[in-house]
């Protein structure tokens, strides 16, 4: 294995910015401040905005950034000023049989973990490193407008259903 | 880089999700806890994109994140909808379907 | 030695009509969008454009067919004079007419739409239109005045824009469209008089039991779908949905043999909701509540053929899937068997006209599918167009009654009775109708029904054979039950000319055991309020009678359209219909421009004997070559059985007659009361009149007997063992119970249909805390569950 194969500098920054990443998702489901929490989670979402681009996806990591990051966080706090959560600690985020959830996560951890390195071992992620080239946006969109057309239609229904749908909801009448 | 680096990354975080998903009671923390959910799917995603050289899993993704977007705006919606009527949003209250 | 090279070459024409087939669904489409946008604003409230929007389908159809007989006529002239310039023998091959446009796309899937025009879909194609122009013109005066005019036309003409699209559907994807765009019409249409409560449950039950067969069609065909599909693509460059593809995949002796059995079966599944076949037939006498035209339309000549339909196109898939070639019992020709009989059992109970004939339709659709199961393509087909004329005629003439002689009623032994000489046109009408369904010689249903039963005899199926034969014995005698006691005999109630004043009538209606009757009589009374100033039983207008006259002849003389007892010149339908079961060479047999002669390579085959010995069905066909249908035999015709059946028939016929007359008339003492007397008929008649309780069965007893057992034991094992031991441990097992409780019970209730709310209260409150109503506990088992079931996955595989 020649060093350059290595790819050092990734590899590091996988490292880093998983650890960062895990913590802080550990941090959101754990914290008892929903806006420490949403604070929690912009680090988780620009972590895998990070991850992102370390697998060359470059328009997807900037459109994470902008969505989530950006407006999504947004509506979460805008969602918690308006239900009038306490900003401060609260002492009953978590439900009576919060613990069941443990054993049902590490569960699906232990299965989930067991099935990806049974199926994948230490298979490399790409032959030759040197072949992973950013996504160019002009060849993603003629992926969406080709044969994925139909998808996005659906979607863009999807949408224009999800803004009626949240006026009627949230409208006082 | 190996696959399994993406893929345990994924798991470990979508585990988080449904921990976060079932010991949460207050509404938008669980709302919070499945965007780690769809996070940890589209790194998956993006990870077999680079494994097969295809660009179908950055299509997909962009999909997710605009799905994504449409829920918490409707989940949100839900939220203070709940809110409005019942001035709480701890799920535990909200129990109709008890048999 | 069925070498490629030795294949001829026959020219066989096209035309306009038949290339441009996928206009017959099109136009009455179209239609639907103008009545519900204008309809309300016309001089006719829309009805205009539905019947004209139906006969210019009639007349495409028409034009069509006529073109398809001449290109079988070219193809078999062709075959003749290639025999004459020195072939040995040519077996034509009629190729269908088949054209497929790309409708949507996704990530490399093509789904297609289009047109596949042979024998088959054209029959259907004629009848269909047929009988919906005629439906239509008659409830032009049947619907007079109703308070939703517009949108019952609006409603029946998509059904039949749906009808069609599935009839020329090129590939299952079309066909489901088609399938469900009828599900949704028949909802609609049923419900049609939604205020009434019985009316939108009857809907909602006809609606939830098809669907439950549904499920059946989409597992079927993506059954279908990935194992055929890499082969069609391979040899015939069509996806796994093409229809063609499909039957020369199954016919190809390359399919595995599960996926084709476990497809087929799927796919029945759909046809025994669809057509409404023995157990899931139940819906079918409720959705009499429809309007008697929607019920004439939809629910006996055509919506309810669609299973059949279903069965007769994919016809190779069930030939193989189902071994229908053995003469083992299959799970077709059972089910069409079982059918035959507890339907026509059961309309010996009703008090309903219309019941009666919702019974015997779906005894009628039993032969069907019992023919089809037996290998007898053909005759199953052609009851199917005769079918369709005797049926949709008896079931206006009953409109006709209730219309103009029962005061809106359907009770045949409270409000009709001595019809015949007040009402002469509906009167006879319905007898010719009747004796056609009965089988009598020179009518109709003669033709078919006794050719499926001496065809079902002829493939072996003995026991199958008997049981035709009895179902043809009671056919005659209940139907000679249905006229007496509503054209013959004394009048009683509204057809003796009694007055019901307003409130009268709805009393009566809520005596009545159906209360659609009452629902049809209160509801569309408002809308007859001029035409009741004339009380008491008289003629129905002429919109009413030329329709049922139309139907009445043709169920004289449809049956000569195959009539086998007069020799080969008069089997019209093996000639233009049946498929040819022929080895040809693939290229060629595929889509073709529009407009242009198709040449077809004909199979030459060195003797006549070769034809008989390597049918298609027997030998799988060779590289380069497909089979499109499998080689069937037809009975020879003897007047020696079909002597036989008739004399059943008349048997059955004057019976019935004789025990009506006794009975109804003269209240014989001895038959009077007999049920009361002697408890074996009783109980008979007592199960009978509860439809052999398998509406109770669904409700209750299933759904209990499962659920009940499953939570009693849990709670036992809680209260005894689990109790005991450590509180936690007692609180796992708990939840696990309830997981198994709550998806036996889901799945149980899903697949009866009916009554979730009786089985959560029927299980008691054991298992109440389990369900906490708790967002997150929910949440917990769904993941746990998904997790184990990973689990277990990974545990088989490694």
């Amino acid at each position: 294995m020649i060093a350059a194969d290595l790819l050092v500098a990734q590899n590091v920054g996988f490292g880093i910015i998983s650890l960062l990443m895990i913590v802080a998702a550990l941090r959101v489901v754990t914290v008892k401040n929903v806006v420490h929490a949403a604070l929690w989670l912009v680090i988780v979402l620009s972590g895998a905005a990070a991850q992102y681009l370390l697998l060359s996806a470059e328009f997807v990591a900037i459109t994470q950034i902008l969505v989530y990051v950006g407006a999504v966080m947004v509506l979460f706090l805008f969602g918690t000023m308006l239900t009038r959560a306490r900003i401060g600690a609260e002492s009953d985020l978590n439900n009576k049989n919060w613990a069941l959830g443990i054993p049902v996560a590490l569960l699906m951890l232990g299965v989930m973990s067991y099935v990806i390195i049974d199926g994948f071992g230490s298979e490399r992620l790409i032959e030759n490193p040197g072949d992973m080239t950013q996504v160019p946006v002009q060849v993603i969109s003629d992926d969406i407008f080709g044969p994925y057309l139909l998808p996005f239609w659906a979607l863009s229904f999807v949408l224009l259903v999800a803004v009626i749908g949240a006026i009627v909801l949230a409208r006082k009448d | 880089m190996l696959t399994t680096q993406f893929l345990l990354l994924g798991a470990v975080l979508f585990c988080i999700g449904v921990y976060g998903v079932l010991a949460r009671k207050n509404a938008v923390m669980v709302l919070m806890s499945i965007e780690l959910i769809l996070n940890s799917v589209n790194i998956n995603l993006l990870a077999f994109s680079v494994r097969h050289g295809s660009v179908d899993g950055n299509t997909f993704a962009l999909y997710i994140i605009a799905i994504a977007a449409a829920e918490v705006g409707v989940g949100l919606a839900l939220v203070l909808l709940i809110y409005r009527n019942r001035r709480t949003i701890a799920l535990d209250d909200l129990s109709e379907m008890k048999g | 030695m069925l070498a490629h090279e030795m294949t001829s070459e026959v020219l066989a024409s096209s035309g306009w009509f038949l290339d441009h087939a996928w206009l017959i669904p099109i136009i009455p489409a179209v239609a639907f969008v103008l009545i519900i946008f204008f309809g309300k604003k016309l001089p006719m409230k829309g009805s205009e454009l539905g019947v004209l929007s139906m006969l210019t389908s009639l007349a495409f159809a028409g034009g069509a067919a006529w073109q398809w007989i001449q290109r079988v006529n070219s193809v078999v002239d062709g075959a003749h004079e290639a025999v004459a310039e020195g072939a040995h023998h040519v077996a034509p091959f009629v190729s269908p007419v088949i054209h497929e446009w790309t409708w949507w796309q996704s990530g490399g899937f093509h789904f297609g739409i289009g047109q596949h025009i042979d024998g088959l879909a054209l029959t259907l194609l004629v009848v269909v239109a047929f009988i919906s122009s005629l439906v239509q013109i008659y409830s032009l005066e049947y619907l007079r005045g109703d308070r939703r005019y517009t949108h019952f036309f609006a409603a029946l003409t998509l059904f039949s824009a749906g009808m069609l699209c599935m009839v020329l559907a090129p590939n299952m994807v079309q066909l489901i469209l088609g399938w469900e765009i009828m599900g949704l019409c028949s909802f609609m249409l049923i419900g049609h008089w939604w205020e009434e409560e019985a009316n939108s449950r009857a809907a909602l039950k006809a609606f939830f039991t098809v669907r439950v067969g549904d499920m059946g069609l989409l597992i079927g065909t993506a059954i279908l779908f990935f194992s055929a599909n890499s082969w069609t693509q391979k040899n015939l460059g069509v996806s796994g949905f093409n229809i063609s593809g499909l039957s020369a995949w199954a016919m190809s002796g390359q399919a595995s043999h599960s996926a084709l059995t476990w497809g087929a079966v799927a796919l029945f599944v759909a046809c025994i909701g669809k057509s409404g076949q023995f157990p899931l037939h139940t819906w079918l006498p409720d959705a009499m509540a429809g309007p008697t035209p929607v019920s004439s339309l939809l629910h006996s000549s055509t919506m309810v053929v669609a299973g059949v339909f279903l069965v007769a196109r994919l016809y190779p898939v069930f030939w193989e899937g189902m071994k229908i070639g053995d003469t083992n019992i299959n799970f077709i020709v059972l089910i069409g068997g079982i059918t035959i009989v507890i339907a026509a059992l059961l309309a010996f109970v009703q008090h309903d006209i219309k019941k009666v004939l919702a019974y015997s339709t779906v005894s009628q659709l039993g032969y069907m599918m019992m023919g089809l199961g037996a290998g007898a393509w053909l005759p199953a087909v052609f009851h199917i167009f005769t079918h369709a004329f005797f049926k949709a005629c008896l079931f206006l003439s009953a409109g006709s009654v209730s219309h103009s002689g029962s005061h809106h009623s359907f009770d045949m032994k409270k409000d009709m009775g001595g019809l015949a000489k007040k009402m002469p046109i509906t009167a006879t009408t319905w007898i010719i109708s009747t004796l056609a369904l009965a089988g009598v010689f020179p009518l109709a249903g003669f033709f078919s029904k006794d050719e499926i039963i001496d065809n079902v005899g002829h493939n072996g199926y003995n026991a199958f054979m008997i049981v035709g034969l009895s179902g043809a014995f009671l056919t005659a005698a209940y139907m000679t039950r249905a006229t007496y006691l509503t054209f013959f005999g004394k009048a009683r109630g509204a057809a003796a000319g009694e007055h019901h004043d307003e409130h009268d009538a709805h009393a009566d209606a809520h005596d009545s055991h159906d209360a659609h009757a009452t629902q049809n009589a209160h509801d569309s009374h408002d809308a007859h309020g001029a035409h009741d100033v004339a009380h008491g039983p008289h003629e129905s207008p002429k919109l009413i009678t030329i329709p049922l006259m139309i139907l009445a002849a043709l169920a004289l003389v449809a049956g000569l359209s195959n009539a086998t007892p007069f020799g080969e010149n008069w089997e019209r339908f093996k000639k233009y219909v049946e498929p040819s079961a022929e080895y040809v060479a693939i290229e060629g047999t595929m889509a073709s421009g529009p407009g242009e002669a198709v040449v077809v390579p004909a199979q030459n085959v060195s003797s006549e004997e070769a034809v008989a010995e390597e049918g298609c069905a027997v030998v799988a066909p060779e590289a380069g070559m497909a089979c499109y249908f499998p080689t069937i035999h037809h009975a020879p015709f003897k007047w020696s059985k079909a002597a036989l059946s008739l004399i059943i028939v008349a048997f059955g016929l004057l019976s019935s007659w004789m025990f009506c007359v006794q009975y109804y008339t003269r209240r014989n003492k001895r038959l009077v009361g007999l049920t009361e007397r002697s408890k074996v008929l009783r109980g008979g008649y007592t199960f009978l009149w509860n439809k052999y309780y398998l509406d109770a069965l669904y409700e209750k007893v299933i759904v209990r007997s499962i659920a009940h057992p499953i939570a009693a034991a849990a709670y036992w094992v809680n209260q005894n063992i689990l109790d005991g031991i450590v509180n936690g441990v007692g609180k796992v097992s708990r939840r696990v119970a309830g997981w198994v409780y709550r998806n036996i019970d889901q799945r149980v209730v899903d697949g009866a249909v009916n009554g979730s709310g009786a089985a959560a209260r029927g299980t008691g409150g054991a298992l109440r805390p389990v369900q906490s109503g708790k967002v997150n506990q929910y949440g917990a088992l769904l993941f746990a569950a998904a997790a184990i079931g990973a689990l277990i996955l990974v545990i088989i595989n490694t």
